[in-house]
């Protein structure tokens, strides 16, 4: 297998974004990140896309050759590929694009992932993302996706004594992060307070305990390492990418408290990269609500199960820790267009690695993780970046 | 959910169905053609079964934003709930007052109206639980 660097890295703001259109957003991204690696149209081998659900957000499928077509790619008749995995969806495009990178068929790739999820009304687009539960099983009982992480979040405060605020705290970390982040959703800090009085989606989860519905794009050029310097002289290493599946309903996990994909992904991933939990300075992890940061961080085996909670509560967590987590904002304070999102914590890594992160930067990242969820952790996708 | 979807599912949902493995005898619910343990080993030795129909609560909700088939029960508890046989499945709580409810809680199952199809739609039956 031949090694795989980014070459390119490319995002539109996050948010409710009116006046733009999913072909729009996705273009955007994309081209800044073809621009960001100096690449030219002819140079492009390959195109991925992170989706999961253009055809019932905006009654739009096959957008895959869509963005190629309207990133001016298509010319050149590229592979135009849409990969689906619900909320894992932008992690396993760059998988696909760093497989077809290592295994030697392509040698430039270009990732997106792209979701417009504010042009129906937000039941709906609730509705669409508790598809990527069991809807046969789950959803026709009432279950909604905010009510199955509420159930995990009750487990975990029963069986680890994890407190309300400890699962609040980290709302409140994503979002002093966030307020760094130009491109973020949410550019403004909250208290714990906010969090606790926030109108209540599923007991004991609040309205701050979600992330929010958003629309936008990201976009990263994945390149044969050996190509990489031709193109730029602080190339991002992908060493290790791992991806793991479980059972898709929730109930019929022995525990619910791990992700049982995380953390074989995670162990995949740092067996392939060959690092020590310790060696990572930063990680973007899937808090698509508050107890999946908790879970993310416990499963992958940077704090003991049970010891997350009181961890991110006491900063070891924060820009400036040991190990800073969601230093974008993560999917609460960044925004989660779902397809995107995993792409888009692609693009904070290279920018931690690179030394570009502004106000938010991590001092002397080397070495950067990727978790990406799908649905209650059915899928579970993790990249380790490093610099080159 | 389309009818047929959900006819296709309705001997489980109304008699609690599930299958035990003849090979290594672990449970599953909803009923499965192969054991998720012991894989090709089961084939043609997964036997169905009734539940019978009582657990314990192992986690639960108050489900205050609702999918839009649910807009007229909210706010609603549901359970995760251990079934006696070892099996999980997930469903609402019934006849009890959210504050009261706990894990560990025993509950049973009874049939009931679980969801409506459209406005003046189809009414679908399925299981949900009580204490007692
Ligand atoms: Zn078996």
């Amino acid at each position: 297998m031949r090694e795989v660097a980014v070459i390119g890295i490319g995002i539109t703001k996050f948010g409710e974004l009116w006046e733009t259109g999913f072909r729009e957003m996705g273009m955007q991204a994309g081209l800044a990140a073809v621009q960001d690696a100096k690449l030219t149209a002819e140079e492009i081998d390959a195109l991925y896309v992170g989706n999961m659900s253009a055809g019932r957000f905006i009654e739009q499928e096959h957008v895959a050759a869509l963005i190629a077509d309207y990133s001016g790619m298509a010319r050149d008749h590229i592979p135009a590929t849409r990969v689906e995995a619900a909320g894992a969806s932008g992690g396993l495009a760059i998988r696909q694009a760093y497989l077809a990178i290592a295994s030697g068929q392509h040698d430039i790739v270009v990732v997106g992932g792209a979701e417009k999820m504010t042009d129906i009304s937000d039941t709906i687009s609730n509705e669409i993302q508790s598809s990527a539960a069991d809807q046969q099983w789950e959803c026709v009982f009432g279950a909604t996706f905010p009510a199955l992480h509420a159930m995990i979040a009750r487990r975990h405060m029963f069986q680890y004594g994890t407190t309300r605020e400890q699962i609040a705290s980290v709302a409140v970390k994503n979002h002093k992060h966030g307020a760094l982040n130009p491109n973020a959703q949410f550019q403004k800090e909250i208290e714990m307070g906010t969090v606790l009085k926030s109108g209540m989606v599923a007991d004991p989860l609040g309205v701050f305990d979600c992330a929010p519905n958003s629309d936008g794009a990201a976009a990263v050029v994945l390149c044969s390492m050996d190509k990489a310097r031709k193109y730029t002289d602080a190339p991002v290493k992908v060493l290790a990418s791992a991806q793991a599946s479980d059972s898709l309903a929730l109930h019929s996990r022995a525990d619910i408290c791990t992700f049982e994909a995380t953390r074989v992904a995670a162990d995949r991933a740092f067996a392939q990269a060959k690092l020590e939990r310790k060696d990572i300075q930063l990680a973007e992890v899937h808090d698509n609500f508050t107890i999946s940061e908790l879970l993310a961080v416990e499963d992958m085996g940077f704090f003991p199960k049970g010891q997350a909670g009181k961890a991110t509560m006491d900063g070891q967590t924060t820009i400036g820790a040991k190990l800073a987590v969601n230093t974008s904002g993560g999917l609460k304070a960044r925004g989660d267009p779902i397809g995107a999102t995993g792409v888009a914590q692609i693009v904070e890594l290279v920018q931690q690695l690179r030394g570009t992160a502004g106000r938010r930067q991590v001092d002397g990242a080397k070495y950067a993780l990727a978790q990406n969820v799908g649905g209650t952790g059915a899928t579970a996708v993790v990249h380790i970046l490093g610099v080159a | 959910m389309t009818t047929a979807r959900f006819w296709r599912d309705n001997q489980t949902r109304y008699n609690l169905m599930a299958t035990r493995c003849g090979n290594c005898g672990k449970v599953t619910f909803p009923p499965r053609n192969v054991c998720p343990v012991c894989h090709r080993k089961s084939m043609g030795k997964m036997k169905r079964f009734q539940l019978n129909g009582e657990g314990e609560v192992y986690s639960f909700t108050v489900v205050h934003e609702a999918p839009s088939a649910f807009e007229m029960q909210k706010p609603y508890v549901l359970a995760m709930i251990r079934m006696d046989e070892g099996v999980m499945l997930t469903a609402q709580l019934i006849d009890v007052e959210a504050a009261d409810v706990k894990i560990g809680m025993k509950v049973k199952a009874t049939i009931r109206k679980i969801g409506e199809e459209g406005p003046g739609g189809i009414i679908h039956y399925g299981y949900k639980f009580t204490p007692f």
